[in-house]
């Protein structure tokens, strides 16, 4: 029977299945961070439970930490609420143990979907869970990973299996070559766009076609970390050899006689040619613009040429209110170009887009020219510790400064504003992260997803602009 | 069996950035979210981490603020409710709120599961179902039978009655209140004989 590469990973993790299909799944990597895993640890000690193999995790402080004052060391976190937090996890890793733990101002900490991939510690063929929705960004490496709820990093903390039932099989294709200035990002936006955020609800979403082959590591990462937003837990890419060569010397991938072991079962990591899928989309590459979103929901999107759309238009009375709500909390009004929209705040970073391939793209852009005066802050939040150092080592973090941006502390900040990074009631920002749900960047804040190209050039215009007729 | 009072929030992809704010995350306890549940929507200042909710302006407009939805105990919401964050904190505020089920015709995945790790029951009927529910939704002191025995959400007077599917053990999880761990456990052996399979298989999936 042919097989897809969702059907194959499943497979061979299935520890039991019951008659109703809910099976035990073997969980290979567990992925830990501050916000999610207190009351999972605390009810693992209420339970006098003990973890099933602590060699499984890798844990990082991400969501709440700073990304300015690090010389002040753990102080730099000034929020209590927030410091106790990250204590906690410190306290937890201290007590129960971890493979490798990332804390707050070690060189190689950052946001947990960045540091994964980047140290080798997530491979194909692994099942990977994190409390955390965007975990579908691993699936970029032919494995599959999904997020979990807290009860479930318990379960995972004392059992290394999920209780969970197989999900659907759903292929997004996507053929052709994309333009220049067009992105993974812009691929992500597209596709929700057409099937919608709750697109992908219930499946696995395997992305295939030329497009998705010919993107690098860190743009596949982008395109999975989005699955999330068309409402698929898991997005994943067929195992080849650029997959091969992202891993090769990574800390953690195999090396020796063993490296050739592993490639050799990776290889296989992709669906049977006559695979069958539950369902399939098509895109052409060509057909895809660089995107923005308008509203308050990823679906919300629109071309960069296009307007924001009008309700009028719509026949459904559910869409139509939604897009009319949408419409007043973005302060917008139909049929305005999307590049007379002009802003307030630049956000370059977050789990979608924030490794160095972003930031060349956003550098490229900014390289030479100045933030404009009505932009109030833009920044630059790399992924990891070491995302930032071979920025440094680039000189990508003069460019950036030389053009009046802010270059930070790794970290998940003005993503989901945890921290003190944010934007205010009312203000407009450009932001290369993965929601524009009200409130998401801040209260009353008003967020567009754009790519990192994108995103730079808004913040040396003040508003979009089209990235293709950028010379 | 419940029977209760239904309050309708009559907007499609409700994400749970939108249920509980990310301000509220920074907790380490499993209680304490009901009062900020929809912080954004419900009160007219922007909600902190240890403020007297008591005291904050409410906002006259938000649905859940109007007198005859006090007390209610089953949400209903339109489709993808749930969608976004894979924050459990969600369930757990709707729960504290005081409510037990919420019925939407879809719900995001990770919501959906997290829902029932807290013996919080969302149930899923059809759109024109639940489109029939908003219309009666309008009467005031509209109630609900939702019986998870037999998979029904009826009205009181049993006029209407949709049947919605649970699938067995999340059914056995909110009737008995398992604790799962301690049931997978019972499958300790397996798990380990299964670990010892693969890592023999694939050493460096365990260095
Ligand atoms: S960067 Fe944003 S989306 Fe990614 S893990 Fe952090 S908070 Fe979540």
């Amino acid at each position: 029977m042919s097989r897809t590469l969702y059907d194959k990973l499943w497979e061979s993790h299935v520890v039991r299945e019951e008659a109703d299909g809910t099976a035990l799944l073997y969980i290979d990597r567990h992925l830990v961070h501050e916000v999610t895993s207190p009351q999972a640890f605390e009810g693992l000690k209420l339970a006098g439970r003990k973890p099933w193999r602590i060699g499984s995790v890798v844990a990082t402080a991400d969501h709440n930490t700073p990304t300015t004052g690090w010389e002040r060391g753990l102080a730099g976190i000034e929020d209590p609420i927030a410091r106790l937090q990250v204590d906690t996890l410190t306290a937890n890793i201290k007590e129960y143990g971890a493979k490798v733990y990332f804390p707050f101002l070690d060189k190689r900490q950052g946001i947990v979907h960045v540091i994964g991939p980047e140290q080798g510690a997530t491979l194909p063929g692994m099942t990977v869970v994190c409390g955390d929705s965007h975990t579908s960004t691993h699936g970029a490496f032919g494995c599959l990973a999904h997020g979990i709820g807290t009860s479930e990093v318990e379960h995972v903390l004392a059992t290394q299996t999920l209780v969970t039932k197989k999900m659907k099989n759903m292929r997004v294709t996507v053929e052709g070559t994309l333009g220049r200035g067009v992105t993974a990002k812009d691929v992500a936006l597209a596709v929700i766009g057409r099937i919608g955020t709750a697109g992908g609800t219930g499946s696995a979403v395997e992305f295939a076609g030329s497009a998705v082959r010919s993107l690098t590591m860190e743009g596949r990462m982008t395109l999975c970390n989005m699955a999330i937003e068309a409402g698929a837990r898991a997005g994943m890419v067929a195992v080849d050899d650029t997959t091969i060569q992202y891993l090769k010397g990574r800390t953690f991938s195999p090396s020796g006689p063993e490296w050739d072991q592993a490639v050799a079962t990776w290889k296989v990591l992709t669906s049977d040619p006559d695979a069958k899928f539950d369902r399939e989309v098509k895109l052409d590459a060509h057909d895809i613009a660089p995107q923005i979103t308008w509203g308050t929901s990823p679906e919300m999107v629109v071309a960069v040429q296009d307007h924001v759309p009008d309700p009028d238009k719509e026949k459904d009375p559910t869409k139509r209110e939604g897009m009319e709500r949408a419409l007043i909390y973005m302060g917008l009004k139909p049929r305005t170009p999307m590049q007379d929209i002009f802003l307030d705040k630049v956000f370059i970073g977050s789990c979608t887009n924030s490794r160095i391939e972003d930031l060349r793209a956003a550098a490229a852009v900014a390289k030479g020219r100045k933030v404009a005066p009505n932009i109030k802050v833009a920044m630059v939040v790399p992924g990891s510790g070491l995302v930032k150092a071979q920025a440094e080592k680039e000189g990508l973090d003069k460019v950036f400064r030389d053009s009046g941006f802010e270059w930070r502390e790794p970290g998940c900040s003005m993503c989901l504003a945890m921290n003190a990074d944010r934007i205010e009631p009312g203000e407009r920002c450009a932001s290369t992260s993965n929601r524009n749900f009200e409130g998401r960047q801040g209260a009353g804040g008003r967020t567009h997803l754009v790519s990192p190209a994108m995103a730079a050039a808004a913040a040396i215009a003040g508003h979009f602009v089209d990235v293709r007729s950028w010379r | 069996m419940l029977n209760g009072l239904v309050a309708p929030l009559d907007r499609a992809n409700v994400d749970t950035d939108a249920v509980i704010p990310k301000q509220f995350l920074k907790s380490i306890k499993r209680t304490g979210y009901g009062e900020n549940m929809f912080d954004a929507w419900r009160y007219l200042d922007i909600g902190q981490p240890g403020m007297d909710n008591s005291k904050r302006p409410l906002n006259p407009d938000f649905v859940l603020n109007q007198p005859r939805y006090k007390g209610a105990e089953i949400l209903l919401a339109r489709k993808n409710f749930g969608c976004g964050s894979s924050r459990e904190h969600a369930p757990w505020a709707l729960q504290q709120y005081g409510f037990k089920c919420v019925i939407a015709p879809s719900f995001g995945d990770i919501f959906f599961i997290n829902s029932f790790k807290n013996g919080f029951l969302p149930v899923v009927l059809a759109e024109s179902e639940v489109d029939s529910l908003f219309y009666d939704c309008a009467l005031p002191g509209f109630r609900l039978v939702v019986d998870l025995d037999r998979q029904t959400v009826s009205t009181t007077d049993g006029s209407k009655s949709y049947k919605f599917e649970v699938d067995p053990s999340s059914r056995h999880l909110l009737l008995n209140g398992l604790d799962e761990i301690g049931v997978t456990l019972r499958h300790a052996d397996e798990i380990r004989a299964f670990e010892a399979r693969r890592q023999a298989q694939f050493p460096w999936l365990f260095r």
